[in-house]
């Protein structure tokens, strides 16, 4: 289980996260949507310990990630896979390479297992035929399914998905949702899915979460969103022009 | 009345631009201090990590190759050049007393105690340095930096431990090269241009060849890699804001390292050799 309790977050002086609670449970498939620039990604860099708050809490499991030691933040940390809104693969290796690197780092298999594991990740994501290629090769869809495949290679309890479909064609994003439901039903992983993508939200979230200005404004399950009648929530999944969220 | 206002609000403008100075001071100061004590603390990080220097061959092995192989025409052509100067400069003021037989002891005690190590240091902190900042700040902007904590992988251990033991180990290696260039280039001048024989130019360089001179020289060498890598690993670190922040840390790697081997230069001169002034 995950828990935001209280969290505040200032950049700059300007407040990002405006006391942000919320709780994804075991299991769940957990969606924050909101405008860009509302603190979504930051929320999930708080869940991944990868900023403090300035105040407040974030459990996992119970365990406090945040001003955890660095050993703590390990522990859990390899319970977690992330999938980066640019896919973040290291440049200067192969598209295996990347994929492979979370267990040879750290010896988790034999080597004739990790290229099958490696193999088996490519394949489900259809970029097995860019298996040798250097990410400068690939499209932004194909780094994104190899940061995908890579997140997803060392079967973790936690995914945090930032943005996942940004920048993928409608076929390739339904396939990424379903992917994301396979991998939710398929292995019971918690999974917390940052995105503006209305659709995808709607295909996998068990919950989701509006977030405005810093906070939560609704959480609710996919039809409680759909049906809102709170007007920060209509003008957003509506897009439209006029409303209290403001568009300058 | 009029003028007492008008005195008044120019002393409103005068401390509040005093206290703006003061304010900016201390804010460069403070970053000067965070960017000192990050820098220092990745260094020992590093000098901790070296302890899975084996299991980082291939990294290490893939930076020296980068740092020395690749860095050898440029070396070779400033290392030459610089000798010949050295060479002509020394030889057209000794050639006045008619003592231009002297110009290798010159070179040769030039060459190891101060050029080698500070000219290859320049062109390595040019050419790898800044390549090192703007790799790994790259790296920081678009999230790599924080794909690999995700992993558990300490990106000390897996990008500057491997940066740093490869370039304190290439700088002197690259250093004995430009000492050797250097002194065959003031060679050539003292053969073609000052009358001198090569046989008398290299019986004084080898005459001139100190042993202190040497390993002082390959000690500054040896410094001056590990302060051009953490430097330029830092300042890679810390670039934020996409590409204006990667170039403003390639900019600042290469600026704070210059100023460092010129300072650390000094102080390692002072040393060794200050005693005998």
């Amino acid at each position: 289980m995950i828990e935001l309790i209280d969290v505040y977050k200032t950049f700059n002086n300007k407040r990002v996260l405006n006391g942000v609670s919320l709780t994804v449970k075991k299991g769940e498939t957990f969606v924050i949507i909101g405008r860009s620039g509302t603190g979504k990604t930051v929320t999930l860099r708080h869940i991944a310990g990868l900023a403090e708050p300035d105040s407040g809490e974030v459990l996992i499991d119970g365990v406090r990630m945040d001003h955890a030691p660095m050993r703590v933040k390990d522990t859990l940390r390899q319970r977690m896979g992330v999938l980066f809104q640019s896919g973040a693969l290291i440049n200067w290796m192969t598209v295996r390479d990347n994929v492979a690197l979370p267990l040879k780092e750290f010896k988790l298999l034999p080597e004739d297992e990790i290229e099958e594991v490696v193999s088996d990740r490519l394949h489900i994501l259809q970029i097995a035929d860019a298996a040798d290629k250097y990410p400068s090769e690939i499209s932004g869809g194909m780094k994104k399914r190899a940061g995908l495949a890579r997140a997803l290679v060392r079967n973790p309890e936690i995914i945090l998905y930032d943005e996942p479909t940004s920048g993928l064609d409608p076929v390739m994003s339904s396939m990424i949702n379903k992917l994301i439901r396979d991998t939710q039903q398929e292995y019971g992983v918690t999974s917390v899915v940052v995105s503006h993508d209305m659709r995808s939200a709607y295909e996998i979230g068990d919950r989701i979460a509006m977030l405005h200005n810093g906070t939560i404004v609704q959480c609710d399950t996919p039809d409680g969103i759909r049906y809102s009648t709170n007007p920060i929530v209509r003008q957003f999944i509506e897009g439209n022009l006029m409303g209290p969220i403001d568009v300058e | 009345m009029g003028t007492s206002i008008h005195e008044l609000s120019m002393v409103t403008v005068i401390s509040k631009r005093i206290v703006d100075f003061f304010r900016f001071m201390g804010s460069q100061l403070i970053e000067a201090m965070e960017v000192s004590g990050f820098t220092l603390v990745l260094l020992l990080e590093s000098i901790y990590f070296t302890k899975n220097a084996i299991s980082k061959h291939r990294e290490i092995f893939k930076q020296m190759y980068i740092a020395g192989v690749k860095s050898l025409v440029v070396c070779s052509i400033v290392a030459l050049f610089t000798g010949m100067i050295l060479s002509l400069q020394a030889g057209v003021e000794l050639m006045r007393f008619q003592q231009q037989a002297y110009v290798g002891d010159l070179v040769i005690a030039t060459m190891t105690r101060e050029m080698g190590p500070f000219m290859t240091a320049m062109i390595l902190t040019a050419s790898v340095g800044s390549a090192m900042a703007a790799e790994i700040g790259t790296m920081k902007v678009s999230e790599e930096i924080d794909a690999l904590i995700m992993m558990s992988i300490n990106p000390v251990k897996f990008l500057v431990m491997p940066r740093v033991v490869a370039l304190s180990i290439m700088l002197p290696v690259v250093t004995v090269y430009t000492n050797f260039l250097g002194t065959f280039g003031g060679g050539i001048i003292a053969r073609f241009q000052l009358n001198v024989s090569f046989d008398t130019y290299y019986m004084h360089v080898l005459d001139s060849l100190r042993f202190k001179a040497t390993y002082v020289g390959l000690l500054k060498s040896f410094v001056f890699g590990i302060i051009i890598s953490s430097v330029s690993c830092a300042q890679g670190l810390r670039a934020m804001h996409g590409a204006i922040g990667v170039g403003k840390a390639t900019r600042s790697s290469v600026v704070l390292s210059f100023l460092l081997v010129l300072i650390i230069g000094y102080f390692i001169t002072a040393i060794f050799y200050g005693k005998q002034v």
